[in-house]
């Protein structure tokens, strides 16, 4: 059985007892493929013949909408910007996470605390502040952390859609164009990741291979944490 | 940008904060409202910091709220990004100008709150880790039934969250607020040694606790400067009271 827990002090009126499900956590940078597989484990898990539900970040009915919006007019201060990050995942884990894991659903997450802390961090939080402010998170059953190379990540990008304004992290001013300043934000991102492998137990996936090895490379860690046998 | 995380807890800016927190009732926004006024007469710049956070964060706030879509733990976490927005736009640059901020109610609001709601108290504490410490934080003491008193003769309806309908205190939404107001005064008393928060007896005449507010105030503000920014203030009165009469 999972047994979950917390990061920290958790949340408040939850019976962790009662959550049955699995949460499958895929991290990783901006552009490296997550959401794609995201949407062919899904599909495979439920031709398999498991309720599957998929979430990813700024998508939560309190401030989904207002947060992408904060994130166009950039008018919000770094704190403010991190706390309202925290709120919507929270929503999310609320109304979204729990209830499927209560209902025995296997939950496959569109990244999950770590892109929040690495992104806050990046932007000048204090790391140890963001630990315990995401410590009311519950701890998933796995995290496939899909590793790239800045360079294959740059190849990647530019075949589909091009740089984007905060992908490249062009609020914080580090490089004269969208090319410069996304390595430089990106490799930032990357390095920040890698530190967070150990602490927060990843498990890395190499991302620069075809789609197909890739998802072949997940299909056998996901197989191994439900715990899937006899089909 | 990067380089150490904006922690002001022992704030080194020349500007002053002071701080009122009390229960409904407790007749702190009274009190603050006049210290207000006497600051402004003896020539410091005030500035009175308002809940106007960017409108992006109220409306989350007021729709959560309006459809009960709120869980201890959001409301926690979206009042603390409020404040967050407060602080960074509306604290911190009146007090690298050398200003004298006001502000009715502050963290310990948050930390009684959202702890009677049942978030942990480390943890609220821990949240909002980036807020300036205040100069002074005055807890304006009140027996609830004073309190009830003075509110329920003379306002709107109270509504669902604050009367804390939301913990299932009771049905009625009086009894609730009682029951929900007397928890809070708890975590105040709690917070009092804690925080080294100073005490007015809100028993007392507005007059009394008045001149012990401007008495603490005062000596705190030792050093801060003082402007001719009142002649100027002057200036616009006047021409707000010559647009009115025409």
């Amino acid at each position: 059985m999972a047994g979950y827990s917390f990061f920290g002090e958790g949340l408040p009126g939850i019976d962790l007892e009662e959550l049955k499900g699995k949460l499958i956590v895929l991290e990783g940078t901006d552009g490296v493929g997550r959401s794609t597989h995201i949407g062919l484990l899904k599909q495979w898990l439920e031709n398999h013949g498991h309720a599957v539900l998929d979430t990813g970040m700024t998508r939560s009915a309190l401030a989904g909408k207002r947060l992408k919006q904060a994130k166009e007019g950039h008018t919000l201060g770094g704190i403010t910007m991190s706390l309202f990050y925290a709120t919507d995942f929270a929503d999310r884990l609320e109304n979204e996470i729990i209830p499927a894991l209560r209902a025995g659903f296997i939950v496959l997450t569109d990244r999950y605390i770590y892109s929040l802390i690495a992104r806050a961090i990046v932007r000048g939080a204090d790391p140890e502040w963001l630990r315990e402010v995401y410590g009311f998170a519950l701890k998933p059953d796995a995290v496939f952390y899909l590793r790239i190379k800045i360079d294959d990540l740059v190849t990647r990008v530019l075949q589909s859609s091009g740089f984007d304004y905060w992908e490249s992290g062009m609020d914080m001013h580090m490089g004269e164009d969208m090319y410069e300043s996304f390595v430089r934000y990106q490799k930032w991102l990357l390095a920040e990741f890698d530190k967070m492998v150990e602490t927060f137990g990843f498990e890395i996936v190499d991302a620069s291979g075809s789609v197909e090895e890739v998802f072949e490379n997940l299909r056998e860690r996901v197989d191994r944490v439900i715990g899937r046998n006899g089909y | 940008m990067a380089g150490g995380m904006k922690m002001y807890g022992k704030h080194r800016f020349p500007g002053r904060l002071f701080i009122v927190e009390g229960i409904d009732g407790s007749g702190k926004s009274t009190q603050l409202m006049l210290l207000k006024k006497w600051l402004e007469s003896e020539g410091y710049v005030v500035y009175f910091s308002e809940w106007n956070s960017s409108p992006l964060v109220h409306e989350v706030t007021k729709r959560g709220k309006k459809k009960k879509m709120l869980t201890p733990m959001t409301f926690s976490l979206i009042h603390a990004t409020d404040f967050a927005d407060r602080t960074e736009h509306h604290i911190i640059p009146p007090l690298k100008a050398s200003a004298v901020v006001l502000a009715d109610r502050y963290v310990y609001t948050a930390f009684a709150r959202d702890v009677v709601r049942g978030v942990s108290p480390k943890w609220v504490r821990e949240l909002y880790a980036f807020a300036v410490k205040p100069t002074v934080a005055f807890y304006f003491r009140t027996p609830l039934d004073i309190a009830m008193k003075r509110i329920l003769g003379g306002r709107d309806a109270i509504k669902y969250y604050e009367a804390g309908m939301d913990l299932d205190l009771s049905d009625d939404v009086e009894e609730s607020f009682r029951c929900f107001q007397d928890r809070i005064v708890g975590e105040y008393e709690k917070m009092v040694d804690e925080f080294g928060l100073v005490v007015i007896d809100a028993t007392r005449s507005i007059e009394e606790q008045q001149s012990e507010v401007r008495r603490i105030v005062s000596q705190a503000l030792e050093g801060t400067k003082k402007t001719r920014i009142r002649r100027w203030l002057d200036i616009a009165s006047l021409a707000k009271g010559s647009r009115e009469s025409i």
